[in-house]
């Protein structure tokens, strides 16, 4: 079943919108994002593709509505918690 | 005003989350401040900008490039294995009557170690909804009327594959150094959004 990340060939999302000039981080906060995420890859923490699963099974609605870089932080917090939960269940 | 109070609110997010994980030993600022080290001086369409060069200079780096880009970039000393997972790479070549542009309808897979990070409207859901379906009209709007006998291929990247274009070398060029050449390669001209 398709997800809310695939958009391919969908229709109404209006216009591209280009920034002129644009940085590449908005805010520190992104790129400390950015900068978390491969951290936790690097160490093993979870995978690539745990974490592109975490922002694809967002609720649709919250999808849209956060910025790039939020899904990278609803990711990062969900798996990290999720690791939290596994370890005090005694999973490992 | 409210976009502030927003922004602000999620920085205090990050930072708690941050903390979070420097606590458990998880991460270490040291190795977050060389991560965004790496990104930022290492990853830049400069790199993408070297290779088209070469390509154009050297007709048997293109063949090699074209043929197996991952086995030819450590010619010019780049490589696709720097990241967190070794990528497989295809340069596709624009040609008089064929152009190629990239996307990652999914979500926003992208040559960073060649390009740098994307810009927002290549992960925007309005470029990855448009450019497959109406990619004649999507590429008007960048400014690049193509030629209706023209034929466009669009590249959907993936988590394994990526792709970057090799744009056709401008006309009047001929007298210029490979480092020349490679001012004149702009990041869209890579992505496929621009001509040179």
């Amino acid at each position: 079943m398709s997800r809310v990340n695939d958009v391919g060939g969908q229709t109404g999302f209006g216009p591209v919108v280009v920034e002129e000039d644009e940085p590449v981080f908005h805010a520190d906060w992104e790129a400390r994002v950015y900068a978390l995420n491969i951290a936790l890859v690097r160490r093993g923490v979870y995978t690539l593709d745990e974490f592109r699963d975490a922002i694809e099974r967002m609720p649709p609605q919250a999808y849209l509505a956060a910025s790039y870089y939020e899904r990278w932080l609803h990711a990062i917090e969900v798996l990290t918690a999720e690791r939290g939960d596994a370890e005090r269940g005694g999973d490992e | 005003m409210s976009g502030e109070h927003t922004s602000s609110a999620v920085a205090a997010r990050v930072r708690r989350l941050e903390e979070r994980l420097i606590g458990e030993g998880l991460v270490t600022d040291g190795e977050l401040d060389a991560v965004l080290t790496a990104v930022l001086e290492g990853a830049s369409p400069l790199n993408g900008a070297r290779v088209v060069a070469r390509a154009w200079s050297d007709a048997g780096f293109r063949e090699r490039l074209l043929a197996d880009a991952n086995a030819a970039l450590p010619e010019v000393g780049l490589s696709m294995a720097g990241g967190l997972q070794e990528q497989r790479l295809k340069v596709v070549a624009n040609t008089a009557g064929h152009h190629n542009v990239l996307v990652c309808t999914l979500c926003s897979c992208y040559p960073v170690a060649l390009l740098g990070p994307s810009p927002s409207w290549y992960k925007s859901e309005a470029y990855r909804s448009r450019v497959v379906r109406e990619p004649r009209a999507v590429l008007a709007e960048f400014g690049l009327e193509l030629p209706d006998g023209q034929e466009i291929t669009v590249w959907d990247s993936s988590a394994e594959s990526r792709y970057m274009v090799l744009p056709r070398r401008p006309a009047g060029t001929g007298d210029l150094t490979e480092e020349q050449l490679a001012e004149l390669v702009t990041r869209e001209g890579l992505i496929g959004t621009a001509a040179l």
